[in-house]
């Protein structure tokens, strides 16, 4: 999967605007490149949702981000400024308008502090007088459904998943950020509290004008968050564009065959298309050309010898790829087809 | 009508823990006939993988079980337990979530894959190599000669999934317990791993039982489809039948909270408020009753029975989707 290029970046207005980004980590083996000259934007108000499989530079993009990772090169800029050219006491003010939320919520949390003293530690390292803190605890706290007197004094490990994730939430809400970066924030939820802590997530951005970043390997979900989508596949970009249209017609052919991946509930066979064949390759050696070209059905040698730039392949939606798929003329396997999808998939 | 491959009947399963008795399984009936795909789903705490560990016999500490398990016609709860290490791995093979724990890291392939054969089918060294490159075949893996010596280290997580499930095939067993085969692989690789399964329970005739938290990995690739909360079942049916139309209050609302692919944006979802009861102090009456909307009077009390709503459509429910009136509460159906 393609490729590099900035063609889908929508200037000035964006909060956080990231180009070219690249993150190596070394390893024993030789230097990984996680993410590979990646760019995308994210205006106010608006959730960006980044979804790929493991390994495709998702969650290292985040974490980017916030410097949590040492950036090799390419520009990240959070309202206009350069934050790789920032020191790291302008960094640590800046974090407090970048919040994240992590995956495992219980093992995110500090095992031996109280829920009231979790919530505000930011404010606490900052310096906020106490009576403050206790303000700004009731009100997150009230703001993410935890307003029992009872959640106040409780360690994190008598905190149900969903709890704990509602906790991490209203610890990055007390320093009153602008942009919160959710890593893959109910991938470790049962269905039922996964829907509470979704609902939760657009309640607050809706109510605090939030702009968020929401980093999942689960498309359905991203889908139901997202003003736009980006998908990534071995720390490189595919595609982006507004969720109807990436999701209705995929330009990238990774899109299309992680869309058919995802089993259905509503399908015949269980799936809307074929599947992908092959592993995913080793990132320390990732495949000339375009990266996902050995799993490809369009490749060719264009794909081996050439990385594809991203491109604008139809109004709004972009694709960094040498065959971009038209749109299907049959509306593919969407909406409430009861009894869809002719391609009875025998694999 | 011959006898069903596996009969679980009144099956409990009770663990001791420091905070008290976890009913992990409590009072869970029913059957597999042979060659049939049975999903079963449930969130966590629902005893789903319990209730496949107390069929396997592999009970965690401090369990104990009651009721009957009768496979092939013998109890396994009553058999000696050297009869019952012949079943399992013979006629019974399984399949876990995490394929990198479940095979022995310092062990090639080669030997993991030939010692139940050379153990339960009595064949030779030789010949069992020729059927583990047989099977590593039929399960996908490429270049199978060379793959038998390696290392389970040496391989991705989805190859070791095919490893996994080769060696669950070896010894051509009637039955496999598939407890979240694909809950660590990607989203692509999970998708490469289910066709798989449902090719070779078909091609082989085989019984499985599939167990997930996921509704859709059942959704296709099952006949039936039982519905676990809270060591309880809640719905069993033809898989189709339930998810076209779930008569189980859980059931309904577990679909309704699943995001799909065609969601619209922002929409909000459908949640089930609260969290799951405590496994050791569960409430009377129905387990799902402080959550369910449409909980009346008697489900916090009494004992929900399964009951029949169709033609092998069960659901332990006072208050049914559908249900024409709230007077059939109580249970005014016929015993079937």
């Amino acid at each position: 999967m393609a490729g590099s290029g900035v063609a889908h970046l929508r200037g000035d207005q964006a909060l956080l605007s990231v180009e070219d980004l690249v993150v190596e980590y070394r390893t024993s083996a030789g230097v990984v490149q996680a993410v590979s000259e990646v760019s995308f934007d994210v205006l106010p108000g608006e959730t960006l949702g980044i979804v790929g499989e493991s390994g495709c530079g998702k969650s290292t993009t985040g974490r980017a981000v916030l410097r949590l990772d040492t950036v090799t090169s390419g520009s990240i800029r959070f309202r206009g400024r350069a934050i790789e050219e920032l020191g790291e006491r302008e960094m640590r003010a800046l974090r407090r308008e970048m919040q994240m939320i992590f995956q495992d919520p219980v093992g995110s949390l500090n095992p031996r502090r109280p829920v009231r003293e979790l919530v505000v530690e930011g404010l606490d390292i900052a310096g906020a007088p106490k009576r403050e803190q206790e303000a700004a605890a009731d009100r997150v706290l009230a703001a993410v459904g935890l307003a029992d007197e009872r959640f106040r004094d409780l360690l994190p490990r008598r905190l149900s998943g969903g709890q704990a994730q509602r906790v991490a939430i209203a610890r990055a809400l007390a320093v009153e950020p602008q942009l919160l970066i959710c890593d893959e924030p109910v991938s470790a939820l049962d269905v039922s509290v996964q829907a509470q802590i979704l609902n939760l997530v657009e309640d607050l951005k809706r109510d605090l004008g939030l702009t968020v970043v929401f980093i999942a390997h689960d498309l359905s979900v991203v889908r139901t968050v997202s003003d736009r989508v980006l998908v990534m596949y071995l720390g490189k970009l595919c595609e982006f564009g507004e969720p109807e249209a990436v999701y209705a017609s995929p330009a990238h052919p990774y899109t299309r065959a992680l869309l058919d991946s995802v089993p259905q509930p509503d399908a015949v066979d269980g799936f809307s298309g074929p599947a992908l064949e092959g592993d995913l390759p080793s990132p320390l050696s990732p495949p000339t050309g375009c990266r996902f070209r050995t799993r490809c059905p369009r490749a060719d040698e264009l794909c081996a010898s050439e990385e594809p730039r991203v491109a604008e392949v139809r109004p709004g939606q972009f694709a960094a790829c040498h065959h971009p798929l038209p749109v299907p003329e049959v509306p593919a396997a969407s909406g409430d087809a009861a009894d869809p999808v002719p391609a009875g998939s025998t694999a | 009508m011959t006898e069903p491959l596996l009969v679980v009947s009144h099956l409990h399963m009770h663990i001791g823990t420091p905070r008290g008795t976890v009913r992990a399984v409590d009072d869970v009936s029913l059957t597999i006939e042979a060659g049939q795909a049975l999903g079963v789903v449930g969130e966590s705490g629902s005893g789903k993988s319990m209730l496949a560990r107390a069929v396997m016999g592999l009970l965690p500490p401090r369990a104990v079980r009651s009721g009957s398990i009768v496979f092939q016609g013998r109890d396994l709860m009553t058999l000696p337990v050297r009869q019952q290490r012949d079943l399992w791995g013979k006629q019974i093979g399984m399949v876990f979530q995490d394929p990198g724990r479940s095979l022995n890291p310092v062990v090639r392939v080669e030997r993991q894959l030939t010692e139940g054969m050379r153990r339960h089918l009595g064949v030779s060294r030789s010949e069992a190599r020729t059927r583990a490159v047989t099977l590593l075949d039929e399960v996908g893996v490429p270049d199978p000669e060379r793959r038998l010596g390696n290392y389970p280290h040496q391989m991705s997580g989805g190859m070791r999934q095919r490893v996994m499930l080769a060696i669950a095939l070896a010894c051509e067993p009637d039955l496999l317990i598939a407890d979240e085969p694909t809950t660590a692989l990607d989203v692509t690789i999970q998708r490469q791993i289910l066709d798989l399964l449902r090719r070779v329970q078909r091609s082989r005739g085989m019984a499985m039982m599939l167990i997930s938290h996921d509704l859709s990995v059942v959704a296709g690739r099952t006949d039936r489809v039982a519905v676990m909360y809270a060591g309880r079942l809640a719905e069993t049916g033809a898989t189709r039948a339930v998810f076209a139309a779930p008569r189980h209050r859980y059931t309904h609302a577990l679909l309704d909270a699943t995001p799909t692919l065609h969601q619209e944006r922002h929409a909000r979802l459908r949640v089930i408020e609260g969290s799951l009861p405590d496994p050791t102090a569960p409430p009377p009456g129905c387990r799902f009753h402080q959550r369910c909307t449409a909980a009346v009077e008697g489900c916090a009390t009494g004992a929900v029975p399964m009951e029949s709503v169709g033609a092998d459509h069960r659901i332990a429910c006072l208050n049914p989707v559908g249900a024409p009136a709230l007077v059939t509460a109580g249970g005014a159906h016929d015993g079937r």
